[in-house]
């Protein structure tokens, strides 16, 4: 039996658009953290802390690691498009990057709160 | 002194006739004055050893026929000069498409992604009694693009076309693809564009700009890509 060639899933770009705003976001969080942590005093437990509790940077800190996931689920999204030929095999490890990102991201919150 | 030369080939045979497995043959020629660019001593080759295969029409680089993998780099036989080329001069098909015979390859991959982008004006209006016109502005627009004579070497060197070429268009395919979207006689911008809003279809590209630096007509997918990419985001922003 001839396999056809399947294709035209009609979505792609809002990933490629969003892979170019998160590395933006990554790419100015960067530079706001090593702004912060070069004004601290110095590098204490409590001077750590103390960066982090601020509303800002907790709220800068979460969209840093929102962007970075997203970022990272589209790249490996696409070397496994690459690599990986088997459909199936595919949906599996699809389904475990992004069950891995999502409770990483649950993980960056309860750790970030409870500062 | 003798204007004639010696030049060592190490030239991709395979015969599938004959050979079990490709193998790499060296072999030289003598080339006389006349014979300028390697598609000449290619030619003066086949003279020598006459069960050498390669494709080749033109000779002046605008039929796209003799392109093949040349010291590691596609590129068009007719348009590289024997003077410039390290030997010994190693010479392979295009990379990644089935091989015929020699340096032989079957482009119906190649062709059928041209054709998937429908490389032709889609204008629903009724034909004028002349020709439908554009202004100099809007023409200038097609240069850089309507160039490209689908030698295949810019998709042949696209690693993204290597790993999917049954559903990555290819640079070439893409570069049609913007040309027919960046012609203001054409009506169909919004069905090309839907048709190319795929992961695979135009997503595949990850600019590594292969295509740029192989296109013997010096044209630049990668730039009519982002392009492509640029009317998505104007549609859909």
């Amino acid at each position: 039996m001839v396999k056809p060639v399947i294709v035209g899933a009609h979505y792609g770009f809002r990933d490629w658009l969003a892979q170019r705003v998160t590395a933006v976001v990554m790419a100015l969080y960067t530079v706001i953290f090593a702004i912060s942590a070069l004004m601290l005093p110095d590098a204490s437990y409590e001077n750590w802390r103390g960066l982090f509790s601020a509303g800002f940077m907790k709220f800068a800190t979460f969209l840093f690691f929102m962007s970075l996931f997203y970022h990272a689920w589209i790249g490996v999204r696409d070397i496994f498009m690459d690599y990986i030929k088997p459909t199936g095999v595919r949906l599996v490890l699809h389904s475990v990057v992004v069950l891995l990102l999502v409770g990483y991201a649950g993980w960056v919150g309860q750790i970030l709160w409870r500062l | 002194m003798s204007s004639k030369r010696t030049v060592n080939f190490k030239i991709y045979r395979y015969d599938p006739d004959k050979d079990d497995k490709p193998y790499m043959q060296d072999i030289s020629v003598e080339l006389e004055e006349s014979d300028k660019k390697l598609l000449d001593a290619l030619v003066r080759l086949k003279a020598k050893d006459d069960s050498l295969s390669f494709r080749r029409s033109c000779r002046e680089g605008v039929c796209g026929s003799d392109a093949m993998n040349i010291n590691g780099k596609n590129g068009l036989a007719c348009l590289t000069s024997m003077d410039e080329i390290a030997q010994p001069v190693t010479i392979r098909p295009l990379p990644g498409l089935p091989v015929i015979r020699d340096v032989i390859v079957d482009m119906t991959q190649f062709f059928k992604q041209y054709h998937s982008i429908k490389p032709y004006l889609v204008n629903n209006d009724p034909a004028p009694e002349r020709e439908r016109l554009q202004s100099p502005e809007d023409r200038e627009e097609l240069n850089g693009l309507y160039e490209c004579i689908l030698c295949a070497c810019c998709s042949t060197s696209c690693p993204s076309f290597w790993w999917n070429p049954d559903k990555f268009v290819g640079p070439a395919g893409l570069l049609a693809a913007y040309r027919f979207l960046a012609d203001t006689r054409d009506q169909a911008t919004s069905e090309r564009l839907d048709n190319l809003e795929d992961p695979y279809r135009l997503f595949r590209c990850h600019s590594i700009m292969n295509c740029v630096d192989v296109c013997p007509k010096g044209l630049n997918p990668t730039k009519a890509i982002g392009k492509i990419k640029d009317m998505m985001v104007r549609r859909a922003v």
